[in-house]
């Protein structure tokens, strides 16, 4: 097990495994992220109230999903840079703090747009949408915190800290539906008990989701690759993988 | 199909503008998402091949 959580450290394991997961991922995206989006948007029937504005749920939905669920990635990937000091766990962390704010300001542009034509207003200081505020500040809160420090290790652990405080955010916002009187709809689909969506409305919803975690999983790959390369630049590996250090083995001999 | 031709789904009964605009939001973002790392890593990459060239450069002068 020990060997596995080793490997699992070691970043040229990861960028060669990343590596061959990265087509699969894409076409996961492709197929039900953009597959759901065109079943959504041409296949289902308009809503009985909101008419065919509701057919922003298929991004709205996953990409405000994703993105809390992208929060929780990043800050068990903190505790683990914290505890094990793995140099991987670093990577996915920083790494994550970019996707997580665009998917973040995704939820809450589709979200403002969705909300003009339904509830008449572009923006209300409402608990759902002001929750949804902070952790995008959250997230930029840990990309402008990493870049501050001089010193990469302690932008490391004070990033660590500060994404595992703000898991706080995120029952607030699931659950701020319910504990507040709110304009935002409360949750329609449902793991556990009956959804109140009607089917032919779920099952591209659930592709979408699908589809925006494969997305997830396809950037944070990209991301956490272009950064290993440049953390690593001076190991062997990385330099035969550039071409950098082609040149001197010749002369170093 | 829900709609008759694509002038009913553009339109999309007046909610057409809110609806593609999102989308087209999303796109944008989700596509510099991904384009970002892949160039950077690119960038990078070249920067290492120069930056090899050169010291190779260095290492061919005679020493005067």
């Amino acid at each position: 097990m020990w060997t596995f959580f080793h490997k699992l450290g070691s970043p040229r394991w990861f960028y060669g495994i990343s590596g061959r997961w990265l087509p699969w991922l894409l076409l996961g995206t492709l197929v039900f992220l953009v597959g759901g989006c065109i079943w959504g948007l041409l296949f289902t029937p308009p809503d009985f109230r909101q008419g065919n504005s509701f057919r922003i749920i298929y991004i709205h939905v996953p990409a405000s999903m994703i993105a809390m669920a992208g929060y929780i990635l990043m800050a068990i990937a903190g505790a683990i840079s914290l505890i094990w000091r793995m140099k991987l766990a670093e990577v996915a962390m920083k790494c994550a703090a970019p996707i997580g704010a665009a998917l973040t300001f995704l939820a809450l542009v589709t979200g403002s747009i969705w909300g003009k034509p339904t509830w008449g207003t572009w923006w209300v200081w409402d608990a759902r949408i002001t929750s949804v505020l902070v952790l995008f500040f959250l997230y930029l809160g840990v990309i402008a915190l990493y870049e501050a420090f001089e010193n990469k290790q302690a932008a490391t652990k004070a990033c660590a800290v500060l994404c595992l405080v703000g898991v706080v955010n995120i029952p607030i916002i699931y659950w701020s539906v319910e504990w507040w009187y709110s304009l935002h709809q409360p949750a329609t689909l449902k793991l556990m008990g009956k959804s109140s969506i009607d089917p032919s409305m779920k099952y591209p919803l659930m592709m979408t989701i699908l589809g925006m975690y494969c997305f997830y999983a396809l950037a944070l790959f990209l991301h956490m690759r272009a950064e290993i390369l440049e953390r690593e630049r001076t190991t062997q590996w990385v330099r035969e993988l550039t071409g950098a250090g082609a040149g001197e083995k010749k002369h170093a001999v | 199909m829900q709609f008759e031709n694509f002038a009913a789904l553009w339109e999309m009964q007046g909610h057409g503008p809110y609806v593609w605009g999102a989308y087209a939001i999303a796109v944008v973002v989700m596509i510099a998402v991904v384009w970002a790392p892949l160039a950077r890593q690119r960038r990078f990459i070249s920067e290492q091949r120069q930056a090899a060239q050169r010291r190779h450069q260095r290492q061919q002068q005679p020493i005067a």
